[in-house]
């Protein structure tokens, strides 16, 4: 039965429908829309063909241009930034220790919260001139600072929220690390290889399968973070925090741009494309796959 | 730590070396988690605070409880209670978490077991719409919402839904079937099952983990999500909590911050409770996908 074509065929077709008519269909669409200057408030009709113009006005564009930088600083400080983390903290879970499942819930739930408007509310809260953080810098002893005011430290708080959510990629290092044959260890203890040495040695090499899924996936997110700018900083002050995904929607729906968003998204999706592209290809020189071992464990 | 040292002095706390080893560890441990969690506990708190106190203490007990934040927070300054927004939150999220569920496994299960043409390809689609920004699609399947007449309704945050695009979804369950041994399935068929009752009798019951964690991510994240919502619906009557929490700040941030940190605790309370009556689910799921011996 399950060599049955046609029958199989039939299962996936809610897919192929779907792909074509919401993913592939918008794809191609948005591509040929960001060759117009189609507006929000008109019929499509009316839009005129302006070729490359909209991509040729982002050259002039301060405000794409600093989109552009803030972006890339945030991606670049916050993606790093959160695997070490949730590295560091998987490791030490990993240790048999006791009431280690009441730590790994508790460092687990910030990543199912954080996306929500209720958290980022909140967090507006802790960082408020006269919110959480600066009343606890006040008890300690330290003058407050305009966190959300200052063009310095607003996209601070958007990075802090994203590495408050670590424990998605915590849990995933979590499982990777289990899948590593104590064995391993065992041998490099009789050979005199100091801890720091096995992490190195071992851990960080059999962990780049599960190192290269985390990279990609909080890369991937961290180029479409909107939530944060949109709710905590407003993009603001003086476009410090004013991620592309934040531009994107408000050349749409705010200026009613749809030409020059469309422009802007495809812009977006090239740089995600670009980062992921080299890291397919680049996974051969340094991740480590165990199917190149001989004693393949098997499934799980 | 390398030390070279070998005097008598020192095997003393050697000895201890692996008691200050863990409790180093439950430091670093219990520290982070403290400070991870405490927004939330001031959350929680602050909804039964007065505003005075939330600016004056950052203690997250409060020391003359109230429940003022959380009725003028339910009462919502806008003509609607809080009640509607947590229907209406509904009303978008189960039809949305059930056409996922249905469509994913059934995709999934052709991915899984059947020998389709070009399948390789269409697999490879599958994984390239989890890397797709939703940016890119936005404003086209918004043109093409406003041309169905879907504006100002629900239709436009499930109906793609019903189509399987998470392919994250898939890819899960396409996972996880595959750990499976086939002989059940092919004993049904022996007995006279088509692939549909061998679907929904054999392999849905074995595979209900997988469709719990489905079930479990889809509804925290359609609880969260806020663009599509921003964009696509425009009557306040209308509006999930994502939508009225960001309205509530809009006009009463400056002055009640009890009746905002009621309302965010109320928001994600749903999502909370589900969180820890279910976070076996959690775990698995999303480790199902990223490690695979």
């Amino acid at each position: 039965m399950y060599n049955n074509k046609l029958i199989g065929s039939m299962y996936v077709t809610p897919f192929i429908i779907g792909f074509l008519l919401f993913t592939a269909f918008p794809f191609i669409a948005s591509f040929v829309l960001s060759l117009t200057d189609a507006r929000l408030q008109d019929q499509l009709g009316a839009a005129n063909f302006t070729g490359l113009a909209n991509y040729g006005e982002m050259a002039g564009d301060a405000t794409f241009q600093k989109s552009l930088g803030v972006t890339f600083f945030y991606v670049f400080v916050t993606v790093p930034l959160k695997l070490a983390f949730a590295l560091l903290i998987a490791v030490i879970l990993n240790f048999k220790l006791r009431g280690i499942g009441f730590f790994r819930t508790a460092f687990y739930l910030p990543s199912i919260l954080g996306g929500s408007v209720a958290i980022a509310v909140v967090w507006r809260f802790v960082f408020a001139g006269d919110g959480l953080i600066n009343q606890a810098f006040g008890v300690l002893g330290f003058g407050g600072i305009n966190w959300l005011g200052e063009p310095d430290t607003a996209m601070f708080s958007i990075v802090l929220l994203r590495l408050w959510q670590f424990g998605s990629a915590m849990v995933v290092f979590l499982a990777g690390l289990k899948a590593i044959p104590e064995d391993l260890y065992e041998a490099a203890d009789i050979d005199g290889a100091s801890r720091f040495k096995q992490f190195w040695m071992i851990t960080l090499p059999l962990l780049t399968p599960v190192l290269f899924f985390n990279f990609i996936m909080q890369i991937v997110q961290a180029f479409q973070e909107f939530n944060g700018p949109y709710i905590i900083t407003a993009g603001g002050p003086l476009k410090s925090s004013y991620l592309l995904p934040l531009m994107i929607y408000e050349e749409a729906f705010k200026y009613f741009n749809l030409g020059y968003s469309s422009a802007l998204s495809w812009v977006l999706f090239v740089i995600i494309a670009i980062f992921t592209a080299v890291a397919f290809w680049s996974q051969k020189h340094w991740v480590f796959y165990a199917q190149e071992r001989d004693d393949n464990k098997g499934g799980h | 730590m390398a030390s070279t040292t070998s005097h008598a002095p020192d095997a003393g706390w050697r000895k201890h070396l692996p008691v200050l080893n863990a409790l180093l560890r439950y430091g670093i441990l219990i520290i982070i988690g403290f400070l991870m969690l405490y927004p939330l506990f001031w959350m929680i708190g602050g909804s039964f605070k007065n505003n005075h106190e939330i600016f004056s203490s950052i203690g997250f007990i409060p020391k003359e409880p109230t429940l003022d934040g959380v009725i003028n927070g339910w009462k919502t300054s806008t003509e609607y209670t809080f009640a509607t927004y947590l229907i209406n939150t509904f009303k978008i999220v189960i039809p949305k978490v059930i056409v996922t569920v249905i469509s994913s496994v059934i995709v999934a299960y052709g991915f899984a077991r059947f020998a389709i043409p070009g399948r390789k390809y269409l697999f490879a689609l599958l994984m390239a719409t989890v890397l797709l920004p939703k940016s890119v699609l936005l404003i086209p399947q918004y043109l093409m919402f406003r041309e169905f007449g879907w504006l100002d309704t629900y239709l436009p945050l499930y109906i793609p839904q019903a189509f399987a695009v998470e392919g994250f979804f898939v890819f899960m369950i396409i996972q996880f079937m595959r750990s499976l041994p086939l002989e059940m399935e092919e004993a049904a068929v022996m007995d006279g099952c088509n692939s549909f009752q061998v679907l929904t009798l054999i392999v849905a019951p074995v595979i209900l983990p997988a469709i719990i964690a489905v079930a479990l991510f889809q509804f925290m994240w359609s609880m969260n999500d806020f663009l599509q919502p921003l964009i696509y619906l425009s009557s306040v009557e209308k509006y999930p909590v994502a939508l009225a929490l960001k309205m509530s700040i809009d006009v009463t941030e400056a002055t009640s911050w009890n009746e905002i940190l009621a309302m965010s605790t109320i928001a994600i309370a749903p999502s909370l409770i589900l969180f820890f009556a279910a976070q076996k689910y959690f775990v698995d799921g999303i480790t199902s996908g990223a490690v695979k011996g």
